[in-house]
Order: structure tokens, then C-alpha cells, then sequence
């Protein structure tokens, strides 16, 4: 029989996992409205604006758009992998979330109770996202290859061999971080920026920035955003592997694709700039509940920064060719780091 | 502590239900209308030729693939290694392991790079 301070921990997994679940299965609502409305006002016009006042209901339009199209299955699909494969690309990008922290314990008031805000603090948390991470590629490439079309397989080897070629750059990256901050756990990660911003990883100079950088670029190619959206090329590929989709299976893709651009915002923030720490290395007397909801706001604050990043990015550059992508991956993104790893390494060891 | 993992299952076991669940309100809500010619592949309206998914793809993949598992296994004993560093105890030792191990790692790469595994014409 388990004792009470045992099931107390599992409720509360299991009530952080279903608010955190519910909210990131929204999520897209709002970014899908807001990338279409930077990408507006970058060009210089109006984006979304019909539906409801400035757009905002055109997410739900989309929604329900989406709910009622017609299913339409190539008819020499492998029809169950055709079904699998959407799922098999959103849980993974969900179950990254489980490592996710958002924040320190806090103390709540009105229920006196001490609440972390993350669902496990795990020892090998880097580790658990990049392996968890990596299953991603699964949904794409068995979404190519169970359409039996030529775009979709074309896009789904191109698509699975670009971030295969990054996710060796970013597991660096994770490397150098852990280099940095001594610990794989999240946590720790984050505890050990606490000393305002010279304490941040960015700023370990000088290799901070150069393992930014590569975890940035790596990042970016590994969630199929612009300057390496590839895999959905349409002028080459119409849509990749996402040509004989729709419907739901499509807008999962979809989901999939936003969800992992915001873990890797999060990430970013986490392994690089502090996580829930403010820029200032002294700390003033607030009240506990106070500065607890500061940190929030200090780093929902970093993330949005990155989302915003992201957008940015995709209305501003062009897209590179396929053999660059390759080039940058494995002749620039690896010898650097390796240089970058030794270093780093050096300077840990001696320091 | 097992505790942690918990999370885990439950997350992905509430995903695939939610995943699942919208699968089939969709089943049940949007129309079917097909024939033939929507089923096939699209292909610009041209009508397709062979079979796609045959397994006629440039081997190119399959050497990236051969070396993404190598380097990927190879990050993987960096990060105990990365843990450790600073352990004052084992300095000398992390430090010739460092080079040692960093050496065979860009042996490898520059073997790769010079057989001409990572042109990609």
C-alpha cells in the first residue's frame, strides 16, 4: 500500500500533465492567428482580418474548416501507416513537455502548499528530449511513405535525412550546455544561471554564443522552419510529405510543427538565457508570490521573444538549396562544434 | 525513482486518446465523396507512373543515415563525460580522455569528408 505523500505526487502529475496537455493542444489557435499577422505586417498588409474583430476568430474558422473536409486516402496507400502517421508525429512533440519546466517550486497562498511548476524533474531530462525529440522524424517519414506518391516519399527522405543531419548538431549543442552547467537535469540547468545575466550561458564567453548559434540554426532546420523548410519546398516538392493529406491528419501535422517550435523556444530559453531568471543579479525584497510570478512573466517573456523569433525568420529569408542544407549540417555546423567542445572544454577544466 | 516517468505515460497516453477522439469526430462529421481519379496520388495532374514508395531512392540517404547513427551513438558518451568534467578528482584523466576521444571522433568525420560521404551532388 502506498503512503499518502506517494499518491499526493502522483495526483499531482496527473493534474499537471491534463492542464498542460489541454493547453498546448490550444496553443496553435493563437499562433497560427499571430504568425499570419506578423507575416501581414511584415509585408506591409492587413493579414487575418475578416473573421471577427482584427482576425481573431479566423483559428476557429480554420478549426472547423478543417473538422469537416473530406478525408481523401490515396487509394494505393498503406491505409493504417497513412492513419499512424500524424499520430506518430504529434505524441512525440507532446511527450517532450513531460521534461519541460516552467518554472521553480512556488508556494501558493491560499492553499499553503508547495507546487513545482513541472511535471518531473528528471535527471537525464536533455537527454529524454533529444531521444524523444528524435522520434518525430517516425510521423514524417512513414506519412511519406505510406502515401505512395512521389512528392510525399521525396519530401519524407529529405525531410528525415535534414534533421537527422541537425540533431547531431543540437545533441552538441546539449553537450556544451551540459559542459556549461554541469547537470542534465533541466532544473539544474537553470539554478545554475541564477547570478543575473553574466551568469547566463550565453554569455560564457567566448564559446556561449557560438553554441547558441548552433543549437539555433540546428533548431531551426530540425522544426522545419524557414531558411530550411525543405521538406515542405513547393516549388520543387508541392507540399512534401504533406501532399496527399488532409483534414484532421493534416492539420495534426500542422499542430505537431507549432508544438515543437514552441518546446524549442522553451528549450532555448532554458539552456542558454536563464530560464525563469531575471537579468539582474541582485534581487529585491518582494514578497515570495510576487517574485514567483515575476520569474513566470521573466521567462514566458524570453519565449514569446523566441516564438516572435521564429516568425520572423520565416517572412525574411529565403530559402536555402538542398545541398547547402547538407553542407552547412555536416561541413560547418559538426567541425565546429567539435573545436567548440574542446574549447569549452579547456576552459571548464583549467577555470 | 520511477515516479518521474509517470508523466510520461500518461502524456502520451492522453495524446493518442485526444488524437484518436478527433479522428473520429472528423469521421463522423465530414462528407465522402470519392472516385477515382481523387484517390490517386497527386502527381500535377499528370497520370502516375510505377509505384513511388518501390524503394527507388538515391543511396545518398542511406550513407547520412549510416553516419547520423554513428556520431549520434558517439554525442551520446559525451554527455557522462560532460557531467564529470569539472570533478577535480579525475582532471588529468577527463583531460587526456578529451583529446583522445575527440580525436577519433574528427578521425572518423575527416574520413568521412574525404571518401566524399558528405558531397551531395
Amino acid at each position: 500500500m502506498p503512503d499518502t505523500a506517494t499518491i499526493l505526487t502522483v495526483i499531482a502529475i496527473v493534474v499537471k500533465v491534463v492542464i498542460a496537455t489541454m493547453v498546448i493542444f490550444s496553443l496553435p489557435l493563437p499562433l497560427t492567428w499571430i504568425e499570419r499577422k506578423v507575416a501581414g505586417h511584415i509585408q506591409v498588409r492587413l493579414g487575418p482580418w475578416r473573421v471577427g474583430p482584427h482576425g481573431l476568430l479566423q483559428p476557429v474558422a480554420d478549426t472547423i474548416k478543417l473538422l469537416f473536409k473530406e478525408d481523401i486516402v490515396p487509394a494505393k496507400a498503406d491505409k493504417f501507416l497513412f492513419w499512424l502517421a500524424p499520430l506518430m508525429a504529434m505524441v512525440p512533440a507532446f511527450a517532450v513537455f513531460a521534461a519541460i519546466p516552467i518554472g521553480d517550486t512556488v508556494m501558493v497562498p491560499i492553499i499553503n502548499q508547495e507546487i513545482a511548476l513541472y511535471i518531473a524533474d528528471m535527471n537525464v531530462g536533455i537527454l529524454y528530449i533529444l531521444a524523444i525529440g528524435g522520434l518525430g522524424i517516425y510521423g514524417i517519414i512513414l506519412g511519406g511513405w505510406a502515401s505512395n506518391s512521389k512528392y510525399a516519399l521525396l519530401g519524407g527522405l529529405r525531410s528525415s535525412a535534414q534533421m537527422i543531419s541537425y540533431e547531431i548538431a543540437i545533441s552538441f549543442a546539449a553537450i556544451g550546455v551540459v559542459m556549461m552547467s554541469n547537470s542534465l537535469s533541466l532544473v539544474e540547468i537553470v539554478r545554475s544561471q541564477n547570478h543575473g545575466i553574466f551568469s547566463w550561458n550565453f554569455f560564457y564567453l567566448p564559446v556561449g554564443p557560438v553554441w547558441f548559434a548552433i543549437f539555433f540554426i540546428g533548431s531551426l532546420a530540425e522544426i522545419n522552419r524557414i531558411p530550411f523548410d525543405l521538406p515542405e519546398d513547393e516549388g520543387t516538392l508541392s507540399s512534401g510529405y504533406i501532399t496527399e493529406y488532409s483534414g484532421m491528419k493534416f492539420s495534426f501535422f500542422m499542430l505537431a510543427e507549432y508544438v515543437a517550435m514552441v518546446s524549442v523556444s522553451i528549450l532555448a530559453v532554458i539552456m542558454f538565457f536563464g530560464g525563469w531568471n531575471s537579468p539582474f543579479p541582485f534581487t529585491i525584497g518582494l514578497p515570495s508570490i510576487l517574485a514567483d510570478l515575476l520569474a513566470l512573466i521573466w521567462f514566458f517573456g524570453k519565449v514569446c521573444f523566441f516564438i516572435y523569433l521564429f516568425m520572423w525568420l520565416r517572412f525574411t529569408l529565403p530559402r536555402y538549396r538542398y545541398d547547402h542544407l547538407m553542407v552547412i549540417g555536416w561541413k560547418i555546423l559538426i567541425p565546429l562544434s567539435l573545436v567548440t567542445l574542446l574549447v569549452t572544454g579547456f576552459m571548464r577544466i583549467i577555470g | 525513482m520511477i515516479i518521474p516517468y509517470l508523466g510520461v505515460l500518461i502524456i502520451v497516453g492522453l495524446v493518442g486518446f485526444m488524437g484518436v477522439m478527433s479522428f473520429f469526430a472528423s469521421f463522423i462529421m465530414r462528407p465522402r465523396n470519392p472516385y477515382a481519379e481523387k484517390l490517386t496520388p497527386w502527381e500535377c495532374g499528370m497520370e502516375p507512373v510505377g509505384e513511388a514508395n518501390a524503394g527507388h531512392f538515391r543511396v545518398h540517404y542511406f550513407i547520412i543515415a549510416i553516419l547520423f547513427i554513428v556520431f549520434d551513438v558517439e554525442t551520446l558518451f559525451l554527455f557522462p563525460w560532460a557531467t564529470l568534467l569539472t570533478d577535480k578528482g579525475l582532471s588529468g584523466f577527463i583531460f587526456i580522455e578529451m583529446i583522445v576521444f575527440v580525436a577519433i571522433l574528427a578521425i572518423g568525420f575527416i574520413y568521412a569528408w574525404v571518401k566524399g560521404a558528405l558531397e551531395w551532388v
